[in-house]
């Protein structure tokens, strides 16, 4: 689980965690209890800072079920956090590839999901 | 070495009504029926999954519900590449001198055994279940991530993605057990629904049922003389979000390793069987694998260079883009297909005498690489 002081979207706070090695300095974001890399125990999980670049861009016009068909259209994105890491989130009508943008959190059927903006 | 003595193919479509396991029957009796075998002559069976038909051991519930008794017996599952993991593991088998005759078969009712939103959201479960499922993402979602970017590299553009889409149902149009065989221009896919930028309905797989089965030996059964004789796997991740490049996915390391085992080049490839799930799975394939240059497979597609007349043909089937995608055993029916091509025997489909083929499967996005390279012998 998550340090209770970092703020982690998957858990229903507004914010992103990854985890780094403690032993040799690899950085990942699908949580683990060991580095993946060099399998050293107990990672460091740390906040991100929310900027990054934008990586791959998609516009989902069908969602996969009847919860999330009101939300259709929307954009998921990959984006390459300045941490080092790439995450999966959304992102604003009007954002490309290469854009540099800032993560808010927003609601999404029954959870906050992170959501990219230019700036 | 290892011989592909025989083969077996449903149309793909819609077959109300028909299980799993009937569909798996029937692919299975006519793999049986090609290879001159009979039921107990079969000593190994591998086979898949169905997302339609979970169950713990598919492979001897298949064996007790056909009527066959093996000595050697399990499922696989590498999603979209299983079909080709399932004739790596058989080839290795019968060299091994564990089994004489492996029979290599699946089934499933995919399209009218569940309802869409089922369909969709099964498939879904290959992307990460708390990292990306809860996002909304879809797999045209996942493979329209990928496409973006692959434009954003290459300069690739959805008219060149159309163009394997038109490709496809080109050679599906001579098919008459593909699930769709109305022609297509590049118009129509530019015009069709959007599913996932840059994807639209027609760069996307339909879902179908359907079944494919095929007897991979240790010795020749019959006249067709199709042997394998190279096989390799990569697999750099599972999840897009987790791939090391969204430009290369381990697609060059497996057929380069299956062609250095086959002790065959690139340029001696007469016949290609590539993985098509989405218009821009098989343009990578292609581009990745070396069969085309970076950004000229819709080009090359659209010139003729795999077509029935052409250097290398692809699919000739028409391809899970158009002969349909039934799961486990719809990159199977490339291989099928392939064998009909190198025995001769594909009707108004024959490209010439080919006599080197290519096969490669994907499974996940783009994560689980499998290829083989099988060969005529006279």
């Amino acid at each position: 689980m998550t340090q209770a002081s970092l703020l982690d979207w998957t858990e229903g706070a507004e914010g992103i965690v990854w985890q780094q090695c403690s032993a040799c300095g690899h950085g990942w974001y699908f949580r683990r209890t060991f580095c993946p890399k060099c399998g050293a125990g107990s990672p460091e999980a740390r906040q991100a800072s929310g900027a990054g670049t934008v990586h791959a861009i998609t516009r989902v016009m069908r969602a996969p079920s009847e919860a999330l068909r009101p939300y259709a259209p929307y954009n998921i994105v990959l984006v390459d956090l300045g941490e080092g890491l790439r995450v999966m989130a959304h992102a604003d009508d009007g954002v490309a590839i290469g854009d540099r943008v800032t993560a808010a959190f927003v609601t999404f059927g029954d959870r906050i999901v992170p959501r990219f903006s230019k700036g | 070495m290892s011989w592909i003595t025989g083969v077996g193919l449903t149309p793909f479509g819609k077959h109300p009504g028909r299980s799993t396991l009937d569909l798996m029957s029937e692919a299975a009796t006519g793999a049986l029926a090609d290879a001159h075998l009979e039921r107990r002559q079969i000593d190994g069976l591998l086979t898949g999954y169905s997302t339609t038909f979970p169950h713990l051991m598919l492979s001897t519930l298949f064996a007790e519900h056909f009527g066959i008794v093996p000595s050697y017996a399990h499922a696989i599952q590498l999603g979209g590449a299983t079909g080709f993991g399932m004739v790596m593991l058989a080839h290795h088998l019968v060299e091994a001198g564990l089994a004489e005759n492996v029979l290599v078969v699946a089934g499933e009712n995919r399209l009218t055994g569940q309802s869409r939103d089922s369909a969709v959201q099964t498939l879904a479960q290959v992307g990460h279940p708390v990292y990306e499922v809860p996002l909304g993402a879809t797999i045209p979602a996942y493979y329209g991530l990928v496409a973006s970017r692959y434009m954003h590299e290459y300069g690739t553009t959805e008219q060149d993605f159309a163009a394997l889409a038109v490709l496809m149902r080109s050679h599906a149009v001579r098919h008459p057990g593909a699930q769709f065989r109305e022609p297509i221009t590049e118009a129509d896919v530019l015009a069709s629904k959007p599913v996932a930028s840059p994807l639209k309905l027609l760069d996307c797989c339909p879902v179908s049922d359907g079944g494919a089965a095929f007897v991979v030996s240790r010795h020749r059964t019959s006249d067709h003389g199709v042997r394998i004789v190279g096989t390799a796997q990569a697999h750099t991740h599972q999840h897009v979000s987790a791939a090391p490049s969204l430009t290369s996915f381990g697609a060059a390391d497996s057929s380069r390793a299956a062609m250095k085992a086959a002790g065959v080049a690139l340029a001696d490839v007469d016949y290609a069987a590539i993985y098509d799930s989405f218009t821009i799975t098989v343009t990578i394939l292609l581009e990745e694998i070396g069969l085309a240059p970076r950004g000229a497979a819709g080009r090359m597609a659209r010139d003729g260079h795999f077509s029935k007349t052409g250097k290398v043909p692809l699919n000739l089937h028409g391809g899970l883009l158009s002969y349909g995608h039934c799961g486990v055993g719809g990159a199977m029916a490339h291989l099928v297909e392939m064998h009909l091509q190198l025995t001769g025997r594909a009707g108004d489909r024959q490209a010439g005498s080919p006599k080197l083929a290519l096969l490669h499967g994907d499974g996940g996005v783009l994560s689980s690489h499998v290829s083989l390279v099988a060969e005529r012998v006279q």
